[in-house]
């Protein structure tokens, strides 16, 4: 199939970007996104022209680093999947495909569709572990009994890959569906109790210190994130973060 | 307040918990603009009470007008916060209908043309009273607020307006109510319930407004 591109292209992270048209040709639908792109790629290179820069890396839906708002919506049109997980049957012969960056006062542009998310790491430093002994008595996980249900809730909030879709998706750029995903993942267990109250506290600070917006619970975010993490993390967050509060 | 300011969710929380409260507040008065209805009697007895009980006039008034600054004013300053946050350069293409209502991405407007009904509706009612009590400084008259209230509903226009300003108020709760709860950390079992009471809520209770309305202009052009 035969594509018209529409690319935001930036030099670098001063530079001013602009949309950029490209036509590509011999589009197969069993291409995934990103080979789209290098085959674009590719062509530019052998024109000596520079090549479209976009973040990418295990290409199989699980490390996050893929991101580009498609048409409007953070890893395309389809549900539950990333960027590289994209066929290009979802798009028709003669489609024109709008590609910018995920755009967030707090994921500023490196290079054309590249942002930086380094605000999303330091949110996870200000509180998104466990302080374990590693004297060499460390305890086996498994003496401490779990709930299956509470076991279950925590695992899906860790399945958050930490791409940044919750923030482009949301009209507010808020990142609170990532963070409550990352409190979540420890609220939940008992190992996460020790530093419950500091953690929620921090990471919410570091959260808004980042510049991302307010929550309006439009639900955008769940809809578009790749790995279903639910608003009930939100509401969960936020009993923590009120709890938390109370305690001082 | 500057804590209030600083952290995200305590933000959240004062326009939930504010926007609970006006709920709240509208179902009241929701009841008594019915009395208009099917008992002018009570309806003339209760804005009397409402009028010139001093704990409704001095207490419970002020944490109302409160109410509806904390909820508009906060309001704005998210909606400037977060247009903010999106960055310098905006999308060239967003499917904001791809993921989210309208209404849940138009609060904003909602709730514009619901601020612009309040300043008319304050224009016509509150002003009026305060006028009337403490200008004026006329007598009490437990029997006059009927008359007034139903000789409002006479313009077309004012009716109009009136239905508009509801049908937007129904949408603003439509999100909002059932918002609030999940701000507040609700989000378990008995949300679907909560759901389904907000949408019940969100819309018939300015539907009965409108009724009200109407019900009041037509019996004056019939008469």
């Amino acid at each position: 199939m035969k594509l018209n591109l529409k690319i935001w292209r930036q030099e670098d992270a001063k530079s001013k970007g602009k949309m950029v048209n490209y036509s590509l040709d011999g589009v197969e639908g069993d291409m995934s996104f990103l080979e789209m792109l290098d085959i674009l790629n590719e062509q530019l290179i052998n024109k000596n022209e520079e090549p479209v820069v976009f973040d990418h890396d295990c290409r199989e839906g699980i490390c996050g680093s893929c991101s580009l708002m498609i048409n409007g919506e953070p890893h395309g049109p389809d549900r539950m999947i990333t960027t590289c997980q994209l066929h290009m049957r979802k798009f028709n012969d003669g489609d024109t495909i709008v590609i910018e960056p995920f755009r967030a006062k707090a994921f500023p542009v490196i290079k054309d569709l590249m942002v930086d998310r380094s605000s999303f790491d330091r949110i996870q430093q200000a509180g998104a572990y466990v302080s374990v002994n590693t004297s060499g008595n460390t305890q086996d996980a498994n003496s401490i009994p779990i709930n299956k249900e509470d076991a279950d809730d925590a695992f899906y909030a860790a399945a958050c890959i930490g791409c940044g879709a919750c923030v482009a998706a949301c009209k507010n750029a808020s990142a609170m569906l990532f963070t409550s995903a990352k409190v979540s993942q420890y609220a939940l267990l008992p190992q996460g109790q020790v530093e419950a109250t500091e953690r929620v506290e921090n990471m919410v600070r570091q959260m808004d210190l980042e510049g991302f917006g307010n929550c309006t619970n439009t639900g955008a975010c769940e809809i578009e994130c790749p790995k279903g993490i639910s608003l009930e993390n939100i509401a969960r967050m936020n009993r923590e973060y009120y709890s938390a509060s109370v305690k001082g | 307040m500057s804590a209030i300011l600083k952290s995200s969710l305590a933000r959240k929380v004062v326009m939930a918990l504010s926007g609970l409260f006006l709920v709240f507040f509208l179902g009241q008065h929701f009841v008594i603009n019915l009395t208009s209805v099917i008992a002018p009697d009570t309806f003339n007895s209760w804005s009397h009470f409402m009028g010139y009980n001093p704990i409704v006039q001095y207490a419970l008034q002020p944490v109302l007008i409160a109410g509806v600054i904390i909820h508009f004013v906060m309001g704005f300053i998210l909606e400037l916060q977060n247009r903010a946050a999106r960055g310098s350069v905006r999308y060239a293409s967003y499917k904001g209908s791809a993921n989210a209502s309208w209404i849940s991405r138009n609060m904003i407007i909602t709730g514009l043309v619901i601020l612009a009904f309040i300043g008319l509706h304050m224009y016509d009612f509150w002003a009026h009273e305060m006028s009337y009590k403490y200008i004026d400084v006329k007598p009490e008259d437990p029997t006059r607020y009927y008359a007034e209230t139903v000789h409002k509903f006479e313009p077309f226009w004012r009716v109009v307006l009136y239905v508009i300003s509801f049908v937007l108020l129904a949408l603003h709760l439509l999100h909002g109510f059932a918002s609030s709860f999940q701000t507040m950390g609700m989000n378990n079992k008995y949300s679907s319930a909560i759901k389904i009471f907000t949408k019940v809520y969100a819309i018939l209770i300015p539907a009965g407004f409108i009724f009200i309305a109407l019900w009041h202009h037509f019996n004056q052009i019939q008469h």
